[in-house]
């Protein structure tokens, strides 16, 4: 996994460490600190994933390990407006492959990757449980639903 | 409870929350108040109805009328016309896809009247957050019974006739392992409920949380009586946010109620219960990796035994059971192990949810009687096929289930007929697919699932499933031969033979299901290198029909490699060895001139 | 204990409960092959993570097939571990694995003793049936260990070493399914994380995945170079175990023939890192016996207990763990390091070379001293004072390179002066020995006395952590041992928490000391090859004529000749370090922007 290398400020420093506090400090909690900590950060970048270890005391590659297991994890930032196609079975049989190659074609990136103006990211996920609406695709917390490979645009648009 | 005369129940499960259902609640609420109804009419944002494929679905009670994909713009006419003139809004109403005739009463719906709601009983009936309507509905009866009237093995007794099996995927028989639990001596027990639904296209367990949270909490509490246990603990997948927040409100007003917390009834019996948070990692979903995964660490499986009812969270003896199977527990208690076990097979008791999605006409989730055949659940509850298509396979079970066939249709669903035609119960999903599906592909992409969420520890399912896929990617790209089959069956066997955990050891179901039902679409890829259902792109030709060719050149212009050539006015023709089979000419062709074979 | 009866493969077996199918099959002569399993039975070493599926057996009514390593026997049970079923499964298996292996064997370093290449040889594959993609990884050269990720095959040994048994921490399974493998934090490399190079990593790794940096090839240049005087010193252990690399039983002594092959090597002298061992007792002991009288005369300030500071990994670990208790270990450099200082200033003098034209090699049982031997502080106008450090099996490599009939060798003598050495110091190669050999000098000077006993049993034997407390003539000296960076951890940690009372620790970072070293011939999960050669370290001693090191006549003389006493000024200068804070886990905090 790469990372971008970044320098905290104080005020950031002080905010993890007070989360890991308002969990003791307890090695067990590790991932609830991580997800408090990616939704402050929008990411956990390496320098962060070392005040977590050194304030649960976890070993830094086993924060890592953790962090590299879970894919709702991630060490690159998100776009403005992260795109999520849900790649569930009742959006697979419903065409929702045909929709993510249309939004890597328009986007020009990868699962995975941000556009180069931070705008948007693409990532892939699994059911979020509307397969009533397959195939699904989420913008940051909107869902849209029954989205064809022609509706893509449509979405992007709202976006620009 | 409710004292109004008329209920607007309004559908907050995230299917129809996506599509705005919440703007529809603001939108009812402003007409009432408009038209001084307020005091009269009440709109409940319920749980999930199930019906997610027409959604946003709202309900009238007490008359039962059925509205289906409603808009906020719909709100005034509803109240207008349905509330205050007592005139049922007919366009809203839900039209039956084969008789075409609208649909008064939801009882009458084909989608409802096979169904027998046990464990989504309260789905749909009542305010997920308020905890009156959930007690008013028999909620926390039942512990309270437990707590009053039985000991705890008089419970576990009560759980062992019944006969209820593990909902989560295995089917073990749930009260041996309360009484395991039970038995196992120890200063400190937990109580945990799975709530990690990972399979793709399952969403019955965020619909419970979501819809009737108090179920689970309950059931919850009266096995940590069973067990001993005073600590229970939800392992909740972080992409659920509202079933989170709608469990955290439940909790509150549990302890408010005190439901939950010290000395529960005044019994003396003390419980609380705590969320943790999956990060998205499929093999959580079995239980010694949802317990190091709670732990704080990789969720990687550890070989059992030890059970996690000896040696689980922490150490100590842990009882994990998901979603589903605790919100069978109440009903249980209240009617009866006798009631319970009169419902389903001879193996397998009481209902199973399923999440009946793909090509079917009513995607949504269904609760049925074990015993079910899959024709009823598929072609009378879900409606019959989309667009006319025909039917050919419904894939049960999830990433870890296989795939059945016409000939299995009228097979009694439960847990021991769909192993032994090679497929699972899983947690229950039931993806049904139309005869345009390709099912080497379809196999593929449950594979690539696997692929992607196995751990990684064990050497079978970290690069034997990675093998498998690529055989079926040489596969369905026309490279395949006849060996490759003999490598795929043998691979699958030793890896469902070898592996460490669940995830791998029924990883290739996918694969050597479909093998099983649908060899011949393997041997047409393999020997004569044709996808029977157009579906694999390297094994399709494009060609120009010269008889409906007008020469338009609209197809010239939009292939994006310049593989079309011809002049003007006349006959086009695509050269194969360029064409990269994107379709865009055929999409485009107003003549039906372009053809694929 | 209750006793199980099961069979397999039709015998009749009876074990303890609790025992695995593996071990009971061991007892009717049933060899299943495992590949991630390991047990180090004698040190408690156990790493189980039923991952490859290798050792998988047939048990009947069970529908799947059970890992041998991990299932427990029951009553009644009947196995079968050769069946159709379970061989060809066997081999899919193994299949797979070389399917995401190179095949590179013939010119891997750990061919021929490879365990996955011995077992696949084993189960008789001769084609690999399935193909596809192989993982890649960047390789990773630390100045010790080698890391080839593509030849990982995630036995997670590594992990459990470097994790529980020296809860060092640098290692960690990351990512998951096919990209899942073993890596430092963020996969950087190894010395950007909190290694101590210890190489416990290396010296359990199954496959080619995790070597040794290789410098024998230095060496030969070296040696083949004519304005060059190359000199050798060999750590204790070393004799104690290079034999195994010839075929030779575990526990067999080849001081004489270790001694020969070097001079037919060519070095020009052949020296003992004994010898220096002898000279860090004069230093330690010393320093521990001032630290000792101050704090007996009423300085409370004396930071005790004093730990011993001879084994680099050991070093590491508390120079990143323990930055703030850098003052409580002896400045006393290790004995490789003290005798480089003396080589390149005594001796090169001696003999007349200039440091530059002097290269000093050190043969060691010990990746870690690879690293050592090149820090910034061990150098003078950047020539260090020890040129390379190979390990034992780097030697037995050069020794085969060179076309020496190892087997066939007479003995011979070290060199003087800086091969004599005393008993005391061969026992540095094993847990405990250095902390009796310091007692043996120590206890004289402080009483006056000589010692009625020189055998000292209670601080010998295997257990991770232990203590006895020696009576110097009325004084009661608490002593700790503790072998294993985990087991130090704990030691440490009741002294950061003021619940210890030693005087004196000894602390060696590999099991058993330096003869379960990472740089020792493979011991390939038989913890009866390091107490062999424990035995031997033992024996060696008891035959060495003189036994303390205060009693080695050389060490005597060069006191007299170069360093006047211990302790002195010339002394601190070439035979004692101070240490640095390596901590890792170091946040930057920049000055919020107003």
């Amino acid at each position: 996994m790469s990372s971008i290398q970044i320098e905290l400020h104080e005020n950031q420093v002080k905010e993890l460490v007070e989360v890991c506090r308002s969990f003791n400090n307890d090695p067990i909690e590790l991932i609830n600190v991580l997800h408090k900590a990616q939704g402050i950060f929008g990411y956990l970048p390496a320098e962060v994933q070392e005040i977590v270890s050194r304030e649960l005391n976890v070993p830094v590659a086993k924060v890592y390990g953790v962090v590299t297991f879970y894919s709702f994890f991630t060490m690159l930032p998100k776009g403005q407006n992260p795109i999520s196609i849900c790649l569930g079975t009742a959006c697979y049989v419903r065409g929702a492959e045909k929709v993510l190659d249309e939004f890597k074609k328009k986007l020009k990136i990868a699962v995975g990757e941000t556009t180069p103006d931070g705008k948007f990211s693409l990532n892939c996920l699994r059911c979020v449980g509307a397969c009533g609406l397959a195939p699904v695709v989420m913008v940051g917390d909107r869902t849209f639903g029954r989205v064809s490979p022609d509706g893509v645009q449509q979405i992007l648009d709202e976006y620009v | 409870m409710v004292t109004q005369k008329m209920n607007i129940m309004v559908c907050g499960g995230t299917g129809c929350k996506s599509s705005n259902s919440e703007l529809i609640v603001t939108e009812l609420r402003r007409e009432l108040q408009e038209n001084g109804l307020a005091d009269e009419v009440q709109v409940v944002q319920t749980g999930c109805f199930g019906f997610c494929e027409k959604g946003p679905v709202v309900k009238i009670l007490p008359d039962n009328t059925f509205y289906v994909t409603v808009t906020p713009e719909d709100a005034h006419e509803i109240i207008a016309e349905h509330i205050i003139k007592g005139r049922k809004v007919h366009r809203l109403l839900f039209k039956d896809p084969v008789t075409e005739e609208y649909i008064n009463d939801s009882k009458g719906m084909n989608f409802y009247k096979k169904q027998l709601r046990i464990a989504l009983r309260n789905c749909g009936f009542i305010n997920p957050e308020n905890i009156d309507e959930a007690i008013a509905r028999d909620g926390y009866a039942a512990l309270a019974k437990c707590l009053t009237e039985y000991t705890p093995a008089e419970v576990v007794d009560i759980i062992k006739k019944s006969g209820l099996r593990g909902r989560g995927g295995g089917g073990f028989p749930t009260g041996l392992k309360w009484e395991i639990t039970a038995k196992v001596k120890a200063d400190q027990k937990y109580v945990i409920c799975n709530a990690d639904e990972g399979d793709p296209g399952a969403f019955m367990d965020r619909s419970i949380l979501e819809g009737d949270p108090h179920s689970v909490i309950e059931a919850m509490a009266i096995n940590g009586y069973c067990t001993g246990s005073n600590k229970g603990l939800v392992y909740i997948r972080a992409e659920y946010p509202l079933a989170i927040e709608r469990l955290k409100i439940a909790i509150n007003q549990a302890h408010e109620s005190g439901l939950l917390g010290k000395d529960i009834l005044g019994t003396g019996f003390d419980f609380d219960i705590e969320l943790r948070y999956g990060a998205g990692a499929f093999v959580c979903g079995e239980e010694t990796a949802l317990i190091h995964s709670m732990e704080g660490k990789r969720g990687e499986p550890t070989f059992k035994p030890p059970f996690p009812s000896e040696e689980g969270y922490l150490g100590k003896p842990s009882n994990v059971n998901n979603v589903e199977t605790y919100a069978n527990i109440s009903p249980i208690i209240l009617k009866g192990s006798d009631w319970f076990s009169s419902i389903g097979t001879e193996k397998s008791k009481g209902t199973k949810v399923f999440a009946l999605a793909g090509n079917v006409n009513n995607v949504g989730l269904v609760e049925v009687p074990m015993g079910t055949t899959l024709r009823e659940v598929i072609f009378e509850i879900g409606g019959g096929i989309r667009n006319g298509k025909k039917f050919k396979a419904v894939q049960t079970g999830g990433p870890s289930g296989g795939c059945l066939t016409v000939k299995h249709l009228d097979l009694p669903i439960d847990y021991d007929n769909l192993i032994a035609s090679g497929s699972m119960m899983g947690s229950g999903g039931m993806i049904v697919v139309d005869e345009d599906t390709c099912m080497v592909s379809l196999a593929k992409f449950y594979l690539d699932f696997t692929v992607e969420e196995s751990c990684g520890k064990c050497s079978p399912c970290r690069i034997g499933n990675k093998r498998m896929s690529e055989i079926l990617e040489t596969i369905t790209k026309g490279k395949g031969t006849p060996e490759d089959l003999d490598r795929l069956r043998n691979l699958g066997e030793v890896i469902k033979d070898t592996s460490l955990c669940g995830l791998g050891q029924t990883s290739p179901n996918p694969v050597l299901s479909t093998m099983a039902n649908f060899m011949n679409e393997y041997e047409a890829h393999v020997i004569d290198h044709k996808c029977p259902a157009g579906k694999c792109r390297d094994l399709m030709t494009y060609r120009i029909e010269a008889e409906n060719c007008v020469g338009c050149t609209a197809c010239a212009r939009v292939c994006p490699v310049s593989a079309i050539s011809g002049e003007r006015k006349e006959v086009h023709t695509i050269d194969t060895s360029i064409c990269i089979k994107c379709g865009a000419c055929m999409e485009k062709c107003k003549f039906n001139a372009v053809f694929v074979s | 204990m209750d006793k199980i009866n099961l069979t397999i493969d039709n015998k009749p077996v009876q074990v303890d409960s609790g025992t695995s199918i593996l071990k009971a099959a061991e007892q009717v002569g049933i060899k299943i092959p495992t590949l991630c399993y390991l047990h180090l039975e004698d040190l408690n070493i156990e790493n189980k993570p039923g991952g490859c599926r290798i050792c998988v057996v047939e048990v009947q009514g069970r529908r799947n097939l059970a890992p041998s390593c991990a299932t427990v026997c029951m009553e009644g049970m009947v196995v079968r571990t050769n069946t159709v079923r379970v061989m060809n499964a066997r081999r899919t298996v193994m299949e797979l694995i070389l399917s995401d292996h190179p095949s590179d064997c013939l010119v891997c370093a750990k061919s021929g003793k490879c365990d996955l290449q011995k077992t696949a040889q084993d189960l008789g594959i001769r084609e690999v049936h399935y193909k596809g993609e192989q993982s890649h990884y960047k390789e990773d050269r630390s100045p010790s260990i080698i890391r080839d990720m593509d030849k990982c095959i995630l036995c997670r040994r590594c992990e459990m070493m470097c994790n529980e048994f020296q809860t060092v921490g640098a290692l960690s399974g990351v990512n998951r399914g096919f990209d899942a493998v073993v890596a430092p934090a963020f996969e950087q490399d190894l010395v950007k994380s909190t290694c101590t190079f210890c190489g416990q990593c290396v010296a359990v790794c199954p496959t080619g995945a995790l070597t040794e940096v290789d410098h024998t090839d230095n060496i030969i240049r070296a040696l083949a170079n004519p304005k060059k005087t190359v000199i050798v010193q060999t750590a204790p252990a070393v004799r104690a175990a290079l034999g195994e690399e010839f075929g030779m039983e575990p526990g067999t002594l080849v001081t004489g023939k270790l001694v020969t092959a070097l001079k037919q090597l060519g070095f020009d002298y052949v020296f003992d890192t004994d010898f220096a061992a002898d000279l860090t007792i004069m230093e330690e002991g010393t320093e521990l016996l001032t630290r000792l009288t101050s704090y007996l005369n009423g300085n409370k300030e004396v930071p005790l207990p004093i730990l011993t500071s001879c084994c680099p990994a050991w070093v590491n670990f508390f120079e990143e763990y323990y930055p703030e208790m850098e003052d409580i270990p002896s400045t006393a450099r290790s004995p490789q390091q003290m005798f480089g200082a003396i080589a390149k200033t005594y001796f090169a003098n001696k003999i007349g070379v200039d440091r530059k034209e002097l290269v000093v090699t050190s043969i060691m049982p010990c990746l870690a001293k690879k690293f050592e031997c090149q820090r910034e502080e061990f150098k003078t106008d950047g020539n260090p004072d020890v040129d390379f450090s190979l390990s034992t099996r780097e030697l037995a490599a050069l020794i085969k390179q060179s076309n020496i009939d190892f087997l066939s060798l007479p003995d011979s003598d070290f060199d003087a002066p800086m091969g004599e050495s005393t008993g005391a110091a061969v026992i540095f190669g094993t847990t405990g020995g250095v902390i009796e050999a310091a007692v043996r000098t120590a206890y004289e000077v402080y009483t006056g006395k000589p010692l009625q006993k020189i055998d000292f049993e209670e601080l010998r034997g295997m257990e991770g952590i232990r203590h006895a407390t020696i009576d110097f003539n009325g004084l009661p000296i608490n002593i700790g041992i503790a072998h294993g960076l985990g087991n130090a951890r704990k030691l440490l940690d009741s002294i950061k928490a003021g619940t210890c009372n030693f005087h004196a620790i000894e602390i060696m970072a590999c099991p058993g000391g330096c003869i379960g070293g990472g740089g020792q011939p493979l011991h390939h999960g038989q913890s009866s090859v390091i107490m062999a050669r424990q035995r031997a370290i033992y024996q060696e001693d008891a035959n060495k004529p003189i036994r303390k090191s205060h009693e080695n006549p050389y060490i005597t003389k060069l006191y007299e000749e170069f360093l006047g006493k211990p302790l002195s000024e010339k002394s601190h200068h070439l035979l004692h370090t101070h240490y640095f804070n390596r901590s890792k886990v170091k946040v930057v905090i920049p000055k919020s922007k107003s």
